[in-house]
């Protein structure tokens, strides 16, 4: 079976933050502890929205070391192509539901002697769980917060209250910006940067940071990606001996899964590279989205991520 | 079970022995008439009744002798430990690990009290009844990666993952086969690995750490892994190579039988929790020529694995030189008759030697 190890969870609180977010607390069905983390660790949430099922990765936001409940927050995504949709609709209090056992892609680099944490929107959740770890490591830290405005930027008052020397909040309705460029350059030496949000944050602070020649290892990023609509095409699985129809909502991962074909993942957001998969044979145009191939590899068209990537075209063969 | 523990020595007198029980489940890691390297991994979930594979850190009869050699190796040289100081948090991590594991595997052996952070620990071999603080360093005697693995058989590199790479930037090394820990220190991967013969031209070491990269909390896996040690010596250290490495010009075809052993290593990998760290316990399992030959089907194939080894290899595992004399003894042993697949030793299925 593919995947993180698999956890029974019912869900024991649902808390509306604001118009776009909701927190679900979960805790074990058989009531047992849950695993420890570490700060930057997701959980792969599975739905069973009808004949659909849709598996995917929040981070985590509770205390790493608090073994007696996991909590994710969701921001509702109207466009999308309904996971968020079905948490905010769908999922009542005392439902059971399956989770995945943490996996961390984001994790802190225990060698920073600071680490500068910047967050846009919803990307504030990894951080709350790294400041919980930090806090017990006794670890420096300082936060950048940018949100649209004071009503939709969630936890941001009990961070200010709680840590009002750490926390800095940047609201777009009031043109507040963080200054990346003065904020780099009055880092002590062996500060660790840290950005989760938008792709176009993450690449903002990537580059900045790179044209101020701080080192590629001390810049660590996450997002992830929701698989996004598209087009219908067809995909021959040649291991399987099987043809394919992804439909417009669905992943080509979700699409192989559909069909009983086992296939390895964890993140489902282009980012961890277990679901990399040959390609055998095409005749027409990848919609590469992840963040794992290299730009060459893309170019070269011999390898697809099939958790967010897809193909526009006639003819598509995977080694699978 | 009980288990009796052996008073025994693995220098000096060499007095290290086997008991039947200890050689019928010894990790033969032969799975086939031939060796040649594989990323042979598998998941760490228990194995059959008995066997090594069974519990997550396995408990032998050689238990207390290993950490009184241990402790001796850690008198004489304090660096076989280290610690970069990032890592502490995955010390934690371990010992939590090791507690927690052998608690519930052997409760007849150990015992783990938690209330909170207020841990009480009993180590009834090794007479330890200690409580202390999870998580502060000042209520324990050593760091938390020291005191556990002082009390837990086997070598343990704890490797730190950043930037899809691994680092070897903590461990406890006093039963090495050949390699040091205060050398490879705050090494990658490949670093570490450089020594090893074709195995990079074959691509191991990228899949290897592809693999490793992406195990799981609550998924470890297992590998064994072989060399040639003459007498029972654990510590086989570049540190010490001039007290032992000479050792191996001692062997004549009267005393091989007893003094070549077999030296297999278990290894596992586990993800730690707090710290996203992986631990690579590396247990090493010794076995002289005279035990292995007692189950025919063993007899059979290390005659044969050896003969057929690459010269690179047995060049790499520091037998070249004796390889010869070890076939002449080795081929009394085998009879051509063909062996079952698997490691196991199918004493009641695999006729007995016939010649």
């Amino acid at each position: 079976m593919s995947g993180a190890e698999k956890i029974q969870v019912k869900v024991t609180e649902i808390t509306p933050l604001n118009d776009l977010v909701t927190r679900f607390r979960f805790e074990r069905v058989d009531g047992g502890q849950l695993p420890t983390f570490s700060g930057g660790a997701h959980t792969v949430v599975e739905m069973h929205d009808g004949p659909v099922t849709r598996l995917n990765p929040y981070s985590l936001m509770s205390d790493p070391f608090d073994q007696s409940s996991y909590t994710i927050s969701v921001r509702r995504d109207d466009e999308g192509r309904g996971g968020s949709l079905f948490m905010h609709r769908q999922v009542n209090l005392g439902d059971e539901m399956t989770i995945s056992y943490p996996v961390n892609l984001f994790s802190l680099d225990l060698r920073a002697r600071k680490h500068l944490f910047l967050a846009g929107g919803i990307g504030i959740t990894p951080f709350l769980a790294q400041i919980k770890q930090l806090d017990v490591l006794h670890g420096q830290w300082e936060l950048h917060y940018a949100c649209r405005n004071h009503a939709l930027a969630s936890y941001a008052d009990d961070l200010t209250g709680r840590y009002p020397n750490e926390t800095r909040l940047y609201y777009d309705d009031q043109n507040q910006a963080i200054d990346l460029k003065n904020l780099l350059s009055g880092q002590p030496l062996g500060t660790h940067v840290y950005v989760c949000g938008p792709k176009g944050m993450i690449d903002w602070v990537r580059n900045t940071a790179a044209t101020e020649g701080w080192p590629a290892d001390c810049i660590h990023y996450e997002e992830f990606l929701a698989p996004k609509p598209g087009k219908p095409f067809e995909v021959r699985l040649a291991q399987s001996d099987k043809v394919v129809h992804v439909g417009e909502n669905e992943s080509l991962l979700e699409a192989i899964e559909r069909e009983g074909v086992d296939a390895p993942y964890l993140c489902r957001g282009g980012a961890c590279g277990q679901c990399e998969t040959v390609v055998l044979d095409h005749a027409g145009n990848f919609v590469h989205r992840d963040h794992w191939l290299t730009d060459e590899e893309k170019a070269a068209g011999k390898k697809i991520m099939p958790c967010v990537s897809r193909f526009e075209g006639k003819t598509l063969v995977l080694d699978r | 079970m009980t288990i009796q523990f052996n008073d025994e020595s693995f220098r000096d007198d060499y007095t290290f022995h086997n008991s039947d029980w200890a050689i019928k489940r010894f990790p033969f890691p032969f799975h086939e008439d031939s060796y040649m390297y594989s990323v042979n991994m598998e998941q760490h979930r228990g194995g059959p009744k008995g066997s090594v594979y069974e519990m997550r850190f396995d408990v032998d009869e050689h238990y207390v002798s290993e950490m009184k050699d241990r402790a001796l190796v850690l008198d004489e040289d304090p660096l076989r430990c280290q610690s970069l100081p990032h890592m502490t948090l995955a010390g934690w991590d371990l010992l939590e690990l090791i507690m927690v594991s052998k608690s519930e595997d052997y409760p007849d052996l150990f015992e783990l009290h938690r209330n909170g952070n207020q841990w009480r620990w009993i180590n009834k071999p090794m007479g330890i009844d200690h409580s202390f603080t999870f998580m502060d360093e000042t209520t324990l005697p050593y760091g938390p990666m020291e005191y556990i693995t002082r009390q837990a058989q086997g070598d343990f590199a704890v490797l730190d993952q950043r930037d899809e790479m691994l680092w070897m930037d903590a461990g406890m090394v006093t039963t090495q086969a050949d390699w040091s820990l205060d050398f490879d220190i705050g090494m990658n991967f490949f670093e570490w690995h450089a020594p090893v013969p074709k195995a990079h031209e074959m691509g191991i070491f990228q899949r290897a750490l592809k693999f490793l990269l992406n195990i799981q909390q609550g998924a470890p896996a297992r590998r064994l892994n072989w060399t040639m040690t003459v007498n029972p010596l654990l510590d086989t250290s570049p540190e010490n190579y001039h007290e032992w490495g000479i050792q191996k010009t001692t062997l004549t075809p009267e005393n091989l039988s007893q003094k070549q052993h077999l030296r297999v290593e278990l290894q596992t990998f586990f993800r730690l929790p707090r710290s996203n760290a992986l631990v690579f316990p590396i247990r090493c399992y010794l076995c002289n020529f005279q035990d292995l030959m007692t189950v025919p089907k063993w007899g059979r194939r290390l005659h044969r694995v050896i003969r057929d080894l690459p010269e690179e290899l047995a060049t790499y595992k520091g037998f070249i030189d004796n390889r010869p004399m070890m076939l002449d003894y080795l081929s009394q042993f085998d009879d051509g008759l063909p062996t079952s697949p698997g490691i196991w030793p199918d004493l009641e299925t695999e006729p007995p030697l016939s010649k």
